[in-house]
């Protein structure tokens, strides 16, 4: 049994700070969402990796990234795509193509893992076309 | 004794006082009449500690729900083990009835004593919206309008982030605990946030006034200002207006979101952080987290005349009640604010230092930090290195 298991939001922000991995799925009122998924995306590496979804009734979805802008850098070939690229194979997983949105994913987790083409915000200094194109060759390697 | 405590009072009254404190504060034969004019910078160091009476203190003591009780009695066993000048009255404040007697009479009890050290008291979920939780109720009572917590990294206890140092203020008495919901028809339920304005000001005075005190070069107001924009946006409009009067300090905000992302990355970029209540809770939280867990942190509660000392996070820690396990920095750091508070800061800093060297022992740290520790264990190791300093003890 856990010692301190959280049984209101505060507690939860200190549970997800201490052992975030014993949580699984977490609903919750607006506000607290807010709170708590920026908290998390801290936790795995940013809103430069987050993806997310936005699902209303009659299975009507918008994906997104949740990260800003980044005027200083757009057009520059230097985004990384990863946080779009999450969200897109989440719309996948929505409209029901499992086995694309798990080759996607599988391609870019490799990818990641691999710390050869990363974009400067993951401490790389590879172009975003290069580190899509690393994504390409191994959705086509699975394939 | 009484002459003895008279004549210290009336040293103290000749003795010139530091930074307006105490600035209208008669010491008659050991009783404190205080003048209420004047009250500048509502910050904790000028309530003037309460009367002593033969040189000894009287503070009130709640123990609480869950592990509260037990840790109280380790801090009764070390102060009177290290001969520190308090009693405590002990009131008991029964969480599950729903009368408000026993809280009134700890409430009474701490406007008379002025200072109070607690355990957590239970807020149960199935009482009636109506009944405010007994803690709310304790702070809005007494106006304890500041929360002040100081979260550092502590040398022995191994984290993530290391050289965290941050000072969370947080607004104790409105917000989104006022309490206020109603439910006109029937599954639509509102609830009433409030913010005012001489709150905010208040609050945002403490912040900075704490700043300078401590020498803190930066305050950062969270808020959420752009969803909220009349009431979250009039707590930053006032952090602004009190900034403004502190030219030496930085001062910036943030959105709660971010904040919240910016704490489990990088910590260190905090200093000291005002905002309001819930966020405040939260905040808490997550700094409490990342300087190692709940067990660790003490927090003070800060009005104008009185003062109530207990852990930072507010868990009862029920589960682990009665079993020897539980962590009793985070209290024994509590009466130690309490202490200083009081002014007894020689005591404050030994039983401190203790609680810290014991920190650094891996051995005794207890289950919620990793370790296989009892908290006997803990407490026997601070009150023997307390006697190894060659302090006047009592008998082990």
């Amino acid at each position: 049994e856990s010692l301190s298991t959280p049984s209101n939001t505060p507690e939860t922000t200190r549970g997800m700070v201490q052992d975030p991995t014993q949580f699984d799925v977490l609903v919750m009122p607006n506000l607290y969402g807010d709170i708590l998924s920026d908290l998390c995306a801290g936790l795995i590496g940013g809103l430069g990796v987050t993806p997310s979804g936005n699902i209303g009734a009659n299975g009507v979805a918008i994906f997104e990234s949740v990260h800003g802008t980044a005027p200083d850098i757009a057009g520059l070939d230097l985004a990384n795509p990863t946080a779009l690229l999450l969200s897109g194979v989440m719309m996948l997983r929505h409209m029901g193509l499992h086995d694309h949105a798990h080759k996607i994913q599988k391609a870019c987790f490799d990818t990641i893992r691999e710390k050869k083409v990363l974009t400067k915000d993951l401490g790389g200094n590879s172009k975003c076309s290069e580190f899509t194109a690393d994504i390409c060759r191994r959705v086509q390697d699975l394939d | 004794m009484a002459a003895h405590g008279a004549v210290l009072s009336l040293c103290r009254f000749i003795k010139p006082f530091g930074g307006g404190r105490l600035g209208n504060t008669v010491k008659v034969f050991g009783t404190t009449l205080t003048s209420h004019r004047n009250k500048s910078g509502l910050n904790g160091d000028n309530i003037p500690p309460p009367a002593k009476y033969g040189g000894r203190h009287t503070v009130t003591l709640i123990p609480g729900d869950g592990i509260g009780p037990e840790l109280l009695n380790h801090v009764r066993e070390v102060f009177r083990f290290s001969c520190v000048p308090v009693d405590f009255e002990v009131v008991h404040v029964n969480s599950a009835l729903e009368t408000d007697d026993d809280m009134n009479n700890a409430i009474t009890a701490i406007r008379r004593n002025g200072v109070a050290l607690k355990g957590n008291i239970e807020t149960k979920h199935t009482l009636p919206a109506s009944v405010k939780s007994r803690n709310n109720v304790l702070r809005t009572s007494l106006d304890l309008y500041a929360n002040v917590m100081h979260c550092q990294s502590l040398p022995g206890v191994q984290t993530r982030h290391k050289n965290i140092d941050i000072m969370i203020i947080r607004e104790n008495t409105e917000g989104e605990y006022s309490s206020l919901e109603h439910e006109s028809v029937s599954g639509v339920v509102e609830s009433l946030k409030i913010i005012t304005r001489n709150n905010s000001l208040r609050i945002a005075e403490y912040a900075f006034q704490l700043a300078r005190d401590k020498g803190r070069r930066r305050v950062t107001a969270v808020h959420k200002a752009n969803i909220m924009k009349l009431g979250d946006g009039l707590f930053l409009q006032c952090c602004k207006e009190v900034a403004s009067g502190y030219p030496d300090i930085t001062f910036d905000s943030m959105i709660v979101d971010n904040t919240t992302m910016q704490l489990v990355s990088k910590p260190q970029q905090f200093d000291v952080m005002v905002m309001p209540n819930l966020y405040g809770n939260v905040v808490s939280n997550v700094c409490a987290g990342l300087v190692g867990g709940p067990g660790l942190v003490p927090g003070a509660n800060y009005g104008r005349d009185y003062a109530v000392f207990e852990t930072a996070t507010r868990n009862t820690g029920k589960s682990i009640a009665g079993r020897n396990i539980a962590n009793p920095t985070a209290l024994l750091l509590a009466s130690c604010m309490m202490l200083d508070h009081l002014e007894l800061n020689d005591h404050a800093t030994s039983i401190r230092n203790a609680v810290l060297t014991t920190m650094n022992e891996t051995r005794l740290h207890t289950a919620d930090i990793g370790g296989q520790g009892t908290t006997l264990e803990v407490v026997q190791s601070i009150m023997r290195i307390i006697q190894s300093k060659g302090q006047l003890t009592s008998e082990f």
